[in-house]
């Protein structure tokens, strides 16, 4: 193999050698500066190199599909994966801005592990190998651990981080064991080679199901199903609530997009089982979610199993194993990147440092003298809860759509009565704020950065409401 | 030349091993050393798999576990640098003690 | 049962024997010395696998770094003993055992249902030197070796981060905080 093999492709990975070269500039950065009063540069070189990954994602949009050594991929669902965990490291990095010098002055370090994470998701949305794929979770996975418990004097946090490595490492262990099998049973680690094998009957059947099996468990803790959740809302809680806007996006759509490309190419074959499995698991965290979040008076727990329940719907488009289907997931995931990452904005806005937490009695009376930032959060919830025509009732309707027309009807039945119980605790908290007296007066803390991803995430959410045609297109430009 | 369902057989034993330690253990460091146990088992069944497989001269399996360890290793260098944290806090690294955080 | 086969059996025992001692005892300190023997044999078992840098690779790392970080930090906390009899919810005990007579009982049935016949002799394979392993990882896996370099770049920053401070015990709660971090 020479030179010439290993830079064929190259620009596969572009977006990925952007951010990494970011990152280490951000850590120079932080290195040479001469006062506190030159860090606040250090966010704006992120959102730079951020901004400059979109753009390599961009560029290669244009170019046919390709693969760097047969580990990373560049089609259309990778590119389109890519942009929302971007979307979402940028919104992250704007809410960091003012809350970071609260908690914590090691910016040049979060700024290069937010920036390391991203690489991390992006590449697992690409990856094509079980090696690859392995890594790149692993990658974030670490620099979640250590954001995670970024506000260090606070004991909530540190503890959060704890449970979030030791659950997180558990499920690592899992997901390998389960690689490890799937090696096993084809004899390779490339995912569409896999897939090649077992459908021509030269796997190892035997070694195949266990393997499934405990890959299922590994994805399963990582974009928190039922009933793999149980550290979610605990994470979400502790974690410093720039984090945990990152991580409920981010982590959600690389590990799903990863999660999409292993059943899709290695396994289409067994789609008649992992079906069944993956329904009676979408019911499961659907109803498990949304039940709980019913009884949670903290905005960031019930945001927390309000993701847990948001993973169950997108656990539905998997179903049926259609491009429809995984489409429709990426598209949910877009719009639960802008609704859910702006929900937690207005916590950020309303939190209590010390506890890193609102409790939703916050939120009383805010519509009478802070109306824009209730208009804001209203938005939020009714995306949350489905109601046209904002982006989350889109979001939902093609993923039901596409349980439906997979033949999975009963499914998208109970998605829709789930959708009918959200509703009430996302409605409860704009009861709150529209017919609520104030309890305490809060006086909700801003700056520049948070104002616009309140503005913008509040945007986008009632833009693709309104022109869902624009992104029908984006869709179907996509490809398989 | 001992079976591969042998090396496999022990790659079970200590995968179980490993997530009955860490269900099981409250001790954070306990945990993370049945996390490291279930790691090894599956590089057991990795290199078993790449040398019981016909085609040898195809290093995936060896190179995967080569990997693994390297993310063992920088996985417990985090989550050693954890358990130092909370437990400067906290003065305990008992799992069950940690319940900050509840709703 | 040829020599090798015996040989297996013994080492597999020690090794299985090294994992039940670091899931039972008591001390933290038995607990990672176990691992340790564990490490050793799974090493012993990579040489019979013809891995031979995999095996030297397990020592250095796993030996030589992993198990000697957590004797660090057992001996720098103090090691809380007994943590095994947990007061509170014993259940999950019952519930480990369960799930892991569950895992292992599938995981045996499915190898024993596939290979129950030694699989064909491989002889005189270069695949476990140093040199094959080094091609290997600088070409055809050149993607996650590069991947494992910004892994490590992870972990170093985390590291750096939870030990910045370290020599400050207790920061009070005041928001101000420690020096600039530029001050190195």
């Amino acid at each position: 193999m020479n030179i010439a093999a290993l830079t064929a492709n190259l620009h596969v990975i572009l977006p990925e050698m952007v951010l990494a070269a970011f990152a280490l500039l951000v850590i120079l950065a932080d290195m040479l500066r001469q006062d506190e009063e030159e860090s606040r540069l250090l966010p704006l070189l992120t959102l730079a190199g951020i901004l400059a990954a979109m753009a390599a994602t961009a560029w290669i949009w244009n170019r046919p599909v390709a693969s760097y050594q047969e580990g990373a991929i560049a089609d259309g669902f990778a590119l389109g994966a890519r942009t929302v965990i971007l979307v979402a490291a940028g919104l992250a990095t704007l809410l960091s801005m003012g809350y970071l010098p609260r908690i914590n002055r090691q910016m040049g370090e979060y700024y290069a592990l937010v920036l390391l994470a991203t690489l991390g998701m992006t590449m697992m949305a690409s990856a094509t190998d079980l090696i690859v794929l392995f890594l790149a979770l692993e990658i974030f996975s670490l620099a979640l651990y250590i954001l995670s418990g970024y506000y260090r004097k606070n004991p909530r946090s540190t503890e959060a981080s704890m449970k979030y490595f030791l659950l997180g490492a558990f499920a690592s262990s899992f997901f390998v064991y389960g690689a490890a099998l799937l090696y096993g049973a084809a004899g390779t680690t490339q995912l569409r080679e896999i897939g090649n094998l077992l459908a021509s009957d030269h796997g190892n059947p035997n070694l195949l199901w266990p393997g499934i099996a405990l890959l299922l468990v590994g994805f399963g803790f990582k974009v928190s199903l039922v009933p793999f959740h149980m550290w979610t809302p605990d994470v979400y809680q502790g974690a410093p609530t720039p984090v945990t806007a990152f991580m409920s996006a981010g982590t959600k759509t690389a590990a799903f997009a990863a999660f999409v490309r292993v059943l899709m190419e290695a396994l289409p074959a067994q789609q008649i089982q992992w079906g069944w499995a993956l329904a009676v698991l979408a019911v499961l965290t659907m109803t498990v979610g949304n039940l709980t979040a019913l009884r949670q008076l903290s905005l960031k727990r019930m945001l927390a199993y309000s993701s847990v329940a948001n993973a169950g719907y997108i656990l539905v488009a998997l179903v049926p194993g259609t491009a429809q289907g995984s489409k429709a997931a990426l598209f949910y995931l877009l719009t639960y990147a802008f609704m859910n990452v702006g929900a937690l904005a207005v916590v950020i806005t309303l939190e209590k440092i010390d506890e890193l937490d609102a409790l939703q009695n916050r939120a009383a009376g805010l519509a009478d003298r802070w109306p824009l930032l209730a208009l804001a959060m209203s938005i939020f919830m009714l995306s949350l809860s489905g109601i046209p025509p904002l982006a989350g009732f889109f979001g939902k309707f093609f993923v039901f759509q596409a349980a439906v027309e997979g033949g999975w009807t009963w499914l998208a039945v109970v998605g829709v009565l789930n959708s009918a119980i959200s509703a009430y605790y996302y409605l409860r908290v704009m009861v709150a704020m529209y017919f609520h007296e104030a309890e305490e007066p809060v006086q909700p803390r801003r700056w520049g950065g948070l104002s616009l991803s309140l503005a913008l995430t509040a945007l986008a959410t009632v833009i693709i409401g309104l022109y869902p045609s624009l992104w029908t297109g984006f869709l179907s430009g996509l490809g398989g | 030349m001992v079976p591969l369902s042998w090396y496999l057989i022990l790659a079970a034993f200590l995968f179980t091993c490993g997530l009955f330690g860490a269900l099981a253990r409250r001790n954070a460091i306990a945990v993370l050393m049945g996390i490291e146990l279930m790691l090894n088992a599956a590089n057991i069944n990795l290199v078993a798999f790449w040398r019981y497989s016909g085609a040898v001269t195809d290093l995936a399996g060896q190179v995967f576990a080569l990997f693994i360890i390297a993310v063992a290793a920088a996985e417990a260098a985090v989550g050693l640098a954890l358990i130092i944290a909370v437990y400067r806090k906290r003065k305990t690294v008992n799992v069950e003690e940690l319940d900050l955080l509840a709703g | 049962m040829t020599w090798s086969m015996l040989f297996f059996v013994l080492v597999g025992a020690v090794s299985l024997a090294a994992a039940a001692g670091v899931v039972l005892s008591r001390q933290p300190v038995h607990s990672a010395l176990f691992l340790l023997t564990n490490f050793a044999t799974l090493a012993v078992l990579y040489v019979t696998l013809e891995a031979q840098f995999l095996a030297a690779a397990q020592v250095i790392i796993y030996a030589g770094g992993i198990v000697i970080l957590i004797l660090f930090v057992i001996m720098l906390i103090g090691g809380e003993t007994n943590d095994f009899v947990a007061r509170q919810r014993s259940w999950t005990r019952g519930v480990a055992l369960g799930l892991g007579i569950l895992l292992l009982a599938s995981l045996s049935y499915s190898v024993f249902q596939g290979f129950n016949q030694p699989p064909a002799d491989v002889t005189a394979i270069q695949g476990g030197i140093p040199e094959a392993v080094g091609q290997a990882l600088f070409t055809q896996y050149l993607l996650p070796f590069e991947l494992a370099s910004i892994l490590l770049l992870v972990a170093l920053l985390g590291a750096l981060v939870l030990g910045r401070h370290g020599t400050v015990a207790h920061t009070g709660s005041q928001p101000a905080s420690p020096p600039p971090s530029s001050d190195d």
